[in-house]
């Protein structure tokens, strides 16, 4: 009697299973899902990314030229440009000689130096806008300084090339860094071997292996430079050509109401942005096909 | 030279790094401890720290899902043709190339009270920028690729054969998920996942362009910061971006962690 009704428990256990394994493996479970997420997707991504471009030609094609070609929105455009240029040169060096230093050579501190590397990312730019006040602003010992050598920094292009140079430490070194650690010792020995100076054999060895990292590194840090806006708004001024930054003037364009304005200018950079996206990944692809 | 090198790369973190975070604790405590908690516990600190921690689990909670089943998606799924995938791929990148002020301004644009989603939702009383949901779709759009972002290449490196003998021996998706996948991934979406918090944490742009900067509904504490000190009450803010200067190292720590555990496995 006992064995008679286990036997019933277990059927109507697998018929249990039966229904959940089919109401499981209903179609309309995974189709759901998948919409699901390409929907959520297409509408947190696609579509506001879509919205800005029609919004900057909604008014015609006349109204976004005159957007444009007004001479602060170009001037803001060049200005981040240059600067942002100046900062990803200045990454370029310290951020290879970094990479080199923390994967070449064992020293005390190393391992703390390296995990340091990612602090920028990890720091609310905000928080690091309010640093380089605090740091070199009016009132601090540097600052005055500063001004008494005639220098000015904060509310001026160095402060803003600094504050570019903060946020986008990490790039070059974090590209860089894997290419080193793969580099082959062997390689490095036998071009002594065959008696090539220490120069040579970087120039000729290290630097080309190192290349691809501090290519696509550079690239990011300068798209990261283009966009930056928390570390900046602190520490720029407000002077068009001089001192006044992309992000900055969109900010202002918003504040003031002028959405149109502001779209304009954000197509410009956004084009820009994604152009050295691309960019970039034709760059790693290439270099991972070779 | 080997002395030179080092000695330059110390140099490097001590001025770029060391000297400016020890620079905001100083701030802090300028005047003494009693100003420190006078700037941390006025109560638009408090409400907006409040609000950066609202935002923060929404926004991680959301990301990790869709973000753990997009990278799934653009790895396994073959409903979807390689040409379709490649292009999904690099769309996930774009939110790192738009500049926050940007990502703010189309929410503005599309959700705002004169679009018409941003009408329709006015009318039946529900509001959207200038408002909670705002900054959360805003911290959603600039940190959606960090996840996706740190699974699928794990999901690349295991490949599909495991999965594959798991289904053919019977095992339901949601088991080959949590039996096969899961296991194998857990690392990388830790690490995902601390990203997500530190980058939400830290949103700044975006949220004060959706937000409005209101002060005890809307403000966030990065926007705090940036409203104390355009108003040169920068004693104020140190406190609260000392405190934010802390979680960021925390996060820090908890990412080297998270890094070494995901190469172990």
């Amino acid at each position: 009697m006992n064995s008679a009704y286990e036997s019933t428990g277990s059927k109507f256990r697998r018929r249990e299973g039966c229904i959940v394994t089919t109401w499981i493996r209903h179609k309309g479970w995974t189709w759901g899902f998948r919409s699901t997420v390409l929907l959520y997707f297409f509408a947190l991504i696609v579509l506001p990314i879509f919205g800005v471009y029609v919004q900057s030609f909604s008014a015609g094609w006349s109204h976004f030229a005159e957007s444009i070609v007004e001479p602060i929105a170009w001037k803001a455009v060049l200005l981040t440009i240059k600067l942002g240029l100046i900062s990803t040169l200045i990454n370029v060096l310290i951020g290879t000689m970094i990479a080199w230093v923390l994967t070449k050579y064992r020293f005390p501190g190393r391992t703390l130096l390296n995990s340091l590397v990612d602090l920028p990312f990890a720091l609310p730019t905000a928080v690091g806008g309010l640093m380089i006040l605090l740091l070199l602003g009016p009132g601090s010992l540097i600052g005055e300084a500063a001004e008494k050598l005639g220098f000015e920094i904060v509310f001026h292009q160095p402060a803003i090339v600094i504050a570019m140079l903060f946020v986008t430490f990490p790039f070059v070194i974090r590209a860089v860094q894997p290419l080193l650690e793969e580099l082959d010792p062997l390689e490095e020995e036998a071009a002594y071997t065959l008696g090539a100076s220490k120069t040579t054999t970087f120039f000729k060895v290290i630097l080309p292996s190192m290349l691809p990292g501090i290519i696509s590194g550079g690239m990011l840090a300068f798209s990261r430079a283009l966009a930056e806006f928390g570390a900046v708004v602190l520490v720029a001024g407000n002077i068009p050509g001089r001192t006044l930054i992309a992000s900055v003037f969109i900010f202002g364009e918003i504040e003031s109401d002028n959405p149109a304005g502001a779209a304009a200018v954000s197509v410009m950079l956004l084009t820009l942005s994604f152009l050295i996206l691309w960019i970039i990944n034709t760059v790693q692809q290439r270099g991972r096909r070779m | 030279m080997r002395r030179l090198w080092i000695g330059l790369t110390y140099a490097v973190f001590i001025f770029l790094l060391i000297i400016p975070l020890s620079r905001i604790a100083i701030g802090a405590f300028e005047n003494g401890l009693d100003g420190f908690a006078e700037g941390l516990f006025r109560p638009e600190a408090l409400h907006a720290l409040m609000m950066t921690g609202l935002i923060v689990i929404v926004v991680t909670i959301l990301n990790a899902l869709f973000g753990i089943m997009m990278a799934l998606y653009l790895v396994r799924a073959n409903w979807l043709s390689h040409k379709i995938k490649s292009i999904l791929n690099s769309i996930v990148d774009l939110p790192y190339a738009v500049s926050p002020v940007i990502g703010g301004l189309m929410i503005v644009l599309l959700l705002g009270p004169d679009s018409i989603i941003g009408g329709f939702f006015e009318g039946i009383g529900f509001k959207v920028v200038y408002a909670f949901p705002g900054m959360v779709i805003a911290t959603l759009f600039v940190t959606f690729p960090l996840m996706v972002r740190e699974v699928m290449p794990v999901l690349q490196e295991i490949g599909h054969d495991q999965e594959q003998a798991a289904a053919t021996l019977g095992a339901y998706s949601w088991t080959t998920f949590r039996k096969v996948t899961w296991p194998s991934i857990r690392w990388a979406v830790v690490y995902g996942l601390v990203l997500t918090v530190a980058r939400s944490l830290g949103e700044f742009g975006a949220v004060l362009v959706v937000s409005g900067n209101i002060m005890n509904k809307t403000q966030t504490a990065t926007t705090l910061v940036y409203q104390d000190v355009e108003n040169f009450n920068v004693a104020a803010a140190n406190g609260v971006a000392l405190v934010l200067a802390a979680f960021s190292v925390a996060l820090l720590l908890m990412m080297e962690w998270a890094k070494k555990r995901k190469e172990v496995h």
